[in-house]
């Protein structure tokens, strides 16, 4: 198959401005996306710089932009972008460091501000702690977050409130809030209940459509929401 | 100078599990080539092992693992991983990872490939994923530092005492030293040194062996390398075991469950070692499918398989554009996982004070000549956890040891000179044919002759690694350069590789010599050890240990 992959390109000790670059390529039948890039970098330009490891859509490295959607490079089908020209761009709106590579550094920081781990109050059993298959089913839809960032860059309130959560962070959350065995819930609920947490999502769904996984972190926000309002009114019976 | 007691290197499950066994008594710091969550563990799919059932024992999963490595694997190590397994899956689970349950609420458990019980406990087909992210949300919490995307270029050694490493920060590409009083490798596999035919990622590449080999420490049992049953051709990703776990077969081109001439006991769920060597056969007689056999799911219905497989679902569908719901998928065996690796005790440490090894790039060992399905992720965790507490005791104990002048100037002249060479050959050529060769010539079956030529081959490659050049010039994030460093790592334990299955004249496990079928318990019943010198690998051997269960004829 032939195709023109064009490449945004951008090192920093040389480039003012990130550009296009565009390579026609021969590819073999059902390539990648990251098999293009790799015969690039292999064949053509061993500068060209993105980050990739397990090649198998679980590691959660190769989140790009590309021909205008969220995807992962490594389980995309050239074929199935049904284009003569591939436009592989690095995830929009976070800092380009080089090529394809961008800094997640913001990305993660908010990852860890989302108290990402079990909490509990109780000392453990002996044994496991008990959960029913139906209690684990709740949350089973988030732990296949890879945290790709591509919600996250695909968020138009991301752009605009520096300080927001964002959709990766908040499913993390709900993930923990929907576990029957984390004990934390309520303190869970304070952390999101403000203009940078669950009320800055305007339901837009992009987030949704961006995610590799197809994860729906809007859906877990809204959950969010409405256990938010029951801590508030519970609050406000008690008086 | 950067400084820390303990540095550990490599952010999948065993080097995570010893830094959060550290962090409470001793200040650790991780550093890995890749983000924590990018680490190949996350790629692991079918599960984890312990005897938690009532019915089950840590001595039956014993006898199993010893069996299962074809009486190579060290007892004493095994008894220790099957004992403390069961706890420390609860720790697990403690921690938040989030296990299948039964009906009951405990946690559930499926057959895996060789285990006379179904002890294999799982998270569906993401059992990996889903610890791996546990177990960084964990580090996380305990406030470990890590040094992300940082790499090894050398291990500091003064006075016999390993006190830190040299180390690349590759996106500012800067070159540091840090002391330790001890660093613990744990760097994974090797995989990619069979590019093109592994279910490994791209950051497998054998450095913590390479860096440990190249500091003087013997590599052991080498030549055992698993193929995996079940991967798919186009580019070696893995469908998990889990598939035949639920019931999936293997079917030959005339349909036949073949499984039945080389394992009428267990079936698909014989061992890797069998199960991949029978396909291969299959295949090699001309009773496959271009190149490939088939794995049959459609019997187990689609509630099932989305429940319990999915991955395993969409990943044929993304990559071999099979639904496992309506049709079979040509799978074939792929290289998959490093038996062998840097010799270690019980406790992670090494021949070398100060230096220690955790999880796939150690070699305790606990899976000898063939890896059990589910025993990898519990090595990791049991065995991490070990290397953790002793690495946190000698650092109580010690201060910092001396570190070696000159050492980052080395480093920084070898780099620039690398990066400097304007013309020379591809790295990525040399790649290609290093793969083509480690499975051609070091592959499923094997011979004399081709061990011979295919270490020939990579010595050949070794020559010609010294000329290559590189195009990208730039400091900043030069993936180019951290592809050439690895491509060196992984030549020299190639070589180690081939030479150490030239040397041993008998079949066992994973290493099948078709010149030496049978296994040789009265020569061949010891480890072989790998040490570096300037004639290229030199093999000493080491006795096993036998404690509970004397060697049988292995049969399934």
């Amino acid at each position: 198959m032939q195709v023109v992959f064009k490449v945004q390109r951008y090192q920093p000790e040389r480039d003012g401005q990130p550009y296009f670059q565009s390579f026609p390529l021969e590819l073999p039948e059902r390539a990648t996306v990251l098999d293009g890039l790799h015969q690039i970098k292999d064949e053509r330009d061993g500068s060209l710089s993105f980050r990739r490891s397990c090649r198998s859509a679980i590691c959660g490295s190769c989140a790009m932009y590309i021909n205008g959607a969220y995807h992962l490079a490594c389980n995309t089908g050239v074929e199935t972008l049904k284009a003569q020209e591939i436009v592989v761009s690095p995830l929009p709106h976070l800092r380009v460091i080089k090529d394809l590579i961008v800094d997640m550094q913001p990305f993660f920081e908010k990852f860890e501000r989302a108290l990402p781990y079990l909490m509990t109050t109780t000392p453990p059993p002996e044994r496991e702690r008990l959960q029913s298959p139906e209690q684990r089913r709740a949350f089973e839809e988030m732990i296949n977050c890879i945290q790709c960032a591509a919600c996250y860059s695909a968020c138009p309130m991301v752009w605009t409130d520096p300080q927001y959560l964002g959709p990766a962070a908040l499913t993390k959350v709900y993930r923990f809030v929907s576990d029957s065995r984390d004990e934390v819930g309520r303190q869970r609920l304070a952390l999101v209940d403000n203009d940078h947490g669950v009320w800055r999502c305007h339901t837009i769904f992009n987030c949704h459509i961006a995610c590799p996984k197809n994860i729906n972190p809007t859906w877990s926000i809204q959950q969010l929401k409405r256990k938010t309002i029951a801590r508030r009114l519970r609050f406000w019976e008690r008086g | 100078m950067l400084s820390h007691d303990v540095l550990v290197v490599g952010a999948g499950l065993a080097g995570m599990r010893a830094a959060v066994e550290i962090a409470p008594k001793a200040d650790v710091a991780v550093l890995s080539k890749v983000h924590p969550l990018r680490s190949h563990s996350g790629a692991a799919q079918g599960g984890i092992n312990a005897a938690l059932g009532s019915n089950d024992s840590w001595e039956a999963h014993m006898f199993d693992t010893v069996k299962g490595s074809d009486y190579l694997g060290d007892q004493d190590a095994i008894e220790i991983m099957c004992q403390e397994g069961p706890q420390d899956i609860y720790q697990m689970e403690h921690l938040g990872v989030p296990f299948n349950r039964t009906s009951q609420g405990t946690l559930a458990q499926r057959p895996f490939g060789g285990s006379g019980f179904p002890r294999t406990c799982f998270v569906a087909d993401i059992t990996g994923h889903a610890m791996l992210h546990t177990m960084y949300e964990y580090l996380k919490r305990r406030g470990v530092r890590v040094y992300e995307e940082w790499l090894v270029l050398s291990l500091a050694v003064e006075e016999g005492v390993c006190c830190g490493v040299v180390a690349l920060d590759i996106a500012s590409g800067q070159i540091h030293p840090m002391r330790a009083k001890a660093v613990i490798l744990a760097t994974g596999g090797a995989g990619r040194i069979y590019w093109g035919y592994s279910t490994n990622g791209h950051a497998s590449t054998g450095d913590g062996m390479a860096l440990a080999y190249r500091a003087g420490l013997p590599l052991m049992d080498m030549e055992f390398v698993q193929f995996h049953p079940t991967t798919l051709k186009a580019n070696g990703i893995l469908l998990s075991e889990g598939a035949r776990g639920e019931g999936g077969y293997l079917r030959n081109a005339a349909g036949e469950r073949f499984m039945a001439h080389y394992a009428s006991e267990r079936m698909e769920l014989a061992p890797r070692d069998v199960v991949a060597r029978a396909e291969q056969q299959e295949i090699d007689d001309g009773r496959g499918v271009d190149g490939c056999v088939l794995l049959d799911t459609r019997h187990l219905g689609e509630k099932v398989i989305q429940e319990r497989l999915p991955q395993v679902r969409q990943l044929a569908v993304d990559f071999a554009q099979v639904d496992p719901v309506k049709n079979m998928v040509p799978v074939r065996p792929g290289q998959h996982y490093t038996m062998g690796g840097i010799k270690t005790d019980a406790w992670g440490a090494t021949s070398l004070p100060g230096l220690y090894a955790a999880g796939e790039c150690a070699c305790v060992s606990v899976q000898g000549a063939n890896r059990l399905g589910g025993n990898s992720l519990l090595e990791t965790i049991v065995f991490g956890r070990r290397t953790g507490q002793a690495a946190a005791s000698l650092a109580a104990a010690n201060g910092l040891p001396p570190f070696p002048q000159g050492i980052v100037a080395k480093a920084e002249t070898d780099v620039r000179t690398l990066m400097a060479r304007e013309s020379g050959e591809r790295i990525a050529s040399l790649r290609y044919e290093m793969g083509q060769t480690m499975m051609d010539k070091v592959g499923i079956f094997r011979t004399r002759e081709r061990l011979s030529q295919g270490w020939e081959a990579i010595r050949a490659l070794r020559e010609r690694y010294s000329k290559i050049g590189l195009q990208d010039k730039s400091r900043t994030f030069n993936t180019e350069l951290v592809a050439a460093l690895e491509l060196g790592h992984m030549l020299d334990v190639a070589e180690v590789i081939a030479l150490s299955a030239l040397q041993r004249e008998e079949s066992r496990g994973s290493h099948f010599r078709r010149d030496f079928p049978e296994r040789d318990d009265v020569n061949w019943l010891k480890h072989t050890l790998a040490f570096s010198s300037d004639e290229g690998p030199h093999m000493e051997y080491g006795d096993v240990v036998v404690t509970r269960f004397k060697p049988e004829v292995r049969k399934y």
